[in-house]
């Protein structure tokens, strides 16, 4: 009885262990081979747009919205910074490139000596960030070097008696509570470069929220906080303070209009770039994000959009 | 003598393979635990790996300066995010422990019929909350509560996150504990009540000793769905890069570093395999409390 028992049982569990196998295996292929297959029975034109994180968002409301407009063309987004999206157009990776920056001098004589192409810029929409207080804060108006003097590692402002607000109503105690942006936000980075400093650090004791959503809530929440965030995320708990270039400079609100006319000192333009001028279907694209429909949605992502010619 | 074996009723073939094949797959599945655990930390420690050469350890370890994204000098210190988690672990297991047993010994002990039926429900349903809403509750509400009650400047912070993480584990710690003092066999309480004890005699004399290692097992899960809880103690503890000085200091979590970091990282970067090994460190803490859990179980076993 005992020996065809155990004869069963090694076959049983070496058929398992193969069958076990069989759907792990199967599993791991199936991964690799999904995503080449399209949807329509048309056949689509890829564009791969890669590039800033800070226009990820936008640039994917764009290709999304933009298969209702041109069935034929598939915009497929993918962030990793402006330089990615840069180093993409120099290597023929990308055919549209967003970079919340200027394109180098060295990158633009890469490309030519690559390709022998120009790149061509388009600015597509605005970034600015509004400075957000608690809604009883009396601080009404600061300075560029202020703000500088709060976010940066070695600022010496701390204390909201340095800013001139003696007290605050419902505040408890002098600190200055910072709140600021995890490490890798397209916000977080902008703001360092414009505010902080590109050779500079953030203080470190920040309260670094995740979202933009989430700065507002807080600073909404806590009186003695100060934050920055996109200017669309305005509520009635915060009050957007005005900002001056520098002491003497007169202080500025930030709005659609001061952004425009490049008065508000926190904001950039977003660029898109192309290797030449743009082929028909990606020049169709680009005028399509500068039309008003294409720029309304920009509006409701909480950019600033161009100015019209 | 023992008696001769009676043959046993004769079973078809087709019986007997559907037994092994089912014994086989019910050992699949045991062992199947093993391999995911060792391979969740082989593929964690896979991304991290080439990070470990370019890490000054000590650093890594001890200093509070958490730069990863500098584009003069990226740093890489998680002193301060491992003071964080252990922080807020300990300050919510401080207040949840006493909670969540005095619970379940109530639970179990001290109530009954609907009152009972009524609290289990009710336990439960706050074990089915997700963490983004304690952590939304924790950031909106919570937040001007700890401010206008204590006299500090912010709201979220060690205490603000403890609470929430309290809370959250309290039903764990409440299940488990009960289904322990449950085990408990009757006859235990029939002989206290018996010698003419109290209740409350019973319970702290008899019952908790009895049904000490599921009541361990309890607090342990507990202290578990604490340190792994991510998205509450981002949006409460404050997410700042502190080593906390009282209970009113916003700090930072190893948890909540990764959740909201990883995301936008580019894939291979320094910044994203430091992440990872920000993982290693956290599976290691888990092991570290399991192991020690295990070897407080034996020692109780022993006794």
């Amino acid at each position: 009885m005992t020996k065809p028992n155990s004869l069963l049982r090694g076959i049983c569990d070496s058929a398992t262990l193969a069958l076990a196998c069989v759907v792990f295996l199967s599993g791991c292929g199936k991964s690799g081979t999904q995503s080449s297959s399209g949807g329509g029975s048309e056949k689509k034109t890829t564009v791969a747009n890669i590039g800033s994180d800070t226009m990820v968002n936008i640039a994917a409301a764009w290709a999304e919205a933009y298969g209702a407009v041109d069935k034929t063309v598939l915009i497929e987004v993918n962030g990793g910074g402006s330089g990615v999206g840069i180093k993409g157009l120099i290597n023929g990776t990308a055919e549209i490139a967003n970079s919340s920056r200027h394109i180098e001098d060295k990158e633009r004589a890469e490309l030519k000596e690559k390709r022998q192409l120009d790149a061509k810029e388009f600015i597509v929409g605005i970034d600015a960030l509004s400075i957000y207080v608690h809604k009883d804060n009396p601080l009404n108006e600061i300075t560029m070097e202020q703000l500088g003097e709060i976010y940066r590692s070695d600022g010496k402002i701390t204390k909201w008696t340095e800013l001139g607000v003696s007290s605050i109503p419902g505040g408890k105690g002098d600190e200055i509570i910072r709140v600021s942006r995890q490490n890798n936000s397209g916000t977080y980075e902008y703001f360092k470069e414009v505010v902080v400093g590109k050779r500079n650090e953030f203080k470190l004791g920040s309260l670094d929220m995740n979202g933009s959503k989430d700065v507002v809530e807080l600073v909404g929440k806590t009186p003695n906080a100060i934050g920055y965030s996109g200017m669309g995320y305005a509520n009635p708990s915060v009050k957007t303070i005005k900002v001056a270039k520098k002491k003497g400079d007169p202080y500025v609100a930030p709005s659609i209009a001061t952004t425009q006319d490049k008065s508000y000192p926190i904001a950039r333009p977003m660029f898109v770039y192309t290797a030449g001028e743009p082929a028909p279907h990606l020049k169709k694209y680009i005028d399509w994000t500068l039309s008003e429909e294409g720029q309304k949605l920009l509006l409701s992502t909480g950019y600033v959009p161009v100015p019209k010619k | 003598m023992a008696p001769p074996t009676a043959p046993r009723p004769a079973r078809s073939a087709f019986a007997l393979v559907g037994e092994r094949v089912v014994e086989s797959l019910v050992y699949l599945c045991g062992i199947s635990a093993i391999v995911f655990v060792f391979g969740i930390f082989f593929f964690v420690f896979k991304e991290g790996a080439p990070m470990l050469g370019k890490l000054n350890f000590a650093e890594f370890f001890l200093s509070k300066e958490w730069i990863p994204t500098s584009s003069v000098q990226p740093k890489y210190g998680i002193g301060a995010l491992i003071v964080g988690t252990l922080s807020v672990t300990f300050l919510a297991m401080f207040i949840a422990v006493p909670f969540g047993l005095g619970a379940a010994v109530f639970v179990s002990e001290f109530c009954s019929g609907k009152v009972k039926e009524t609290l289990k429900i009710v336990i439960e349903l706050l074990a089915a909350i997700p963490s983004v809403v304690w952590g939304f509750i924790g950031l909106s509400v919570m937040n001007r509560v700890i401010i206008g009650l204590f006299d500090v400047p912010v709201g979220v912070n060690l205490l603000n996150a403890a609470l929430l993480l309290a809370l959250m584990s309290v039903p764990i710690m409440v299940s488990i504990g009960e289904d322990a003092l449950k085990a408990v066999p009757d006859s235990y309480r029939e002989a206290g009540i018996a010698l003419g004890a109290t209740r409350w005699q019973l319970v702290y004399r008899v019952l908790l000793p009895a049904a000490k290692n599921g009541l361990l097992a309890a607090v342990l899960l507990g202290v578990g769905r604490a340190i792994g809880e991510t998205m509450a103690v981002l949006m409460a503890t404050g997410h700042s890069i502190n080593i906390p000085q009282s209970i009113f200091d916003p700090v930072r979590t190893l948890t909540a570093t990764i959740a909201a970091e990883l995301g936008e990282t580019s894939q291979g970067s320094n910044h994203y395999q430091v992440l990872f090994l920000i993982g290693v460190v956290l599976f290691s803490i888990t092991f570290v409390v399991n192991f020690l859990a295990d070897l407080a179980v034996k020692g109780v076993k022993k006794q």
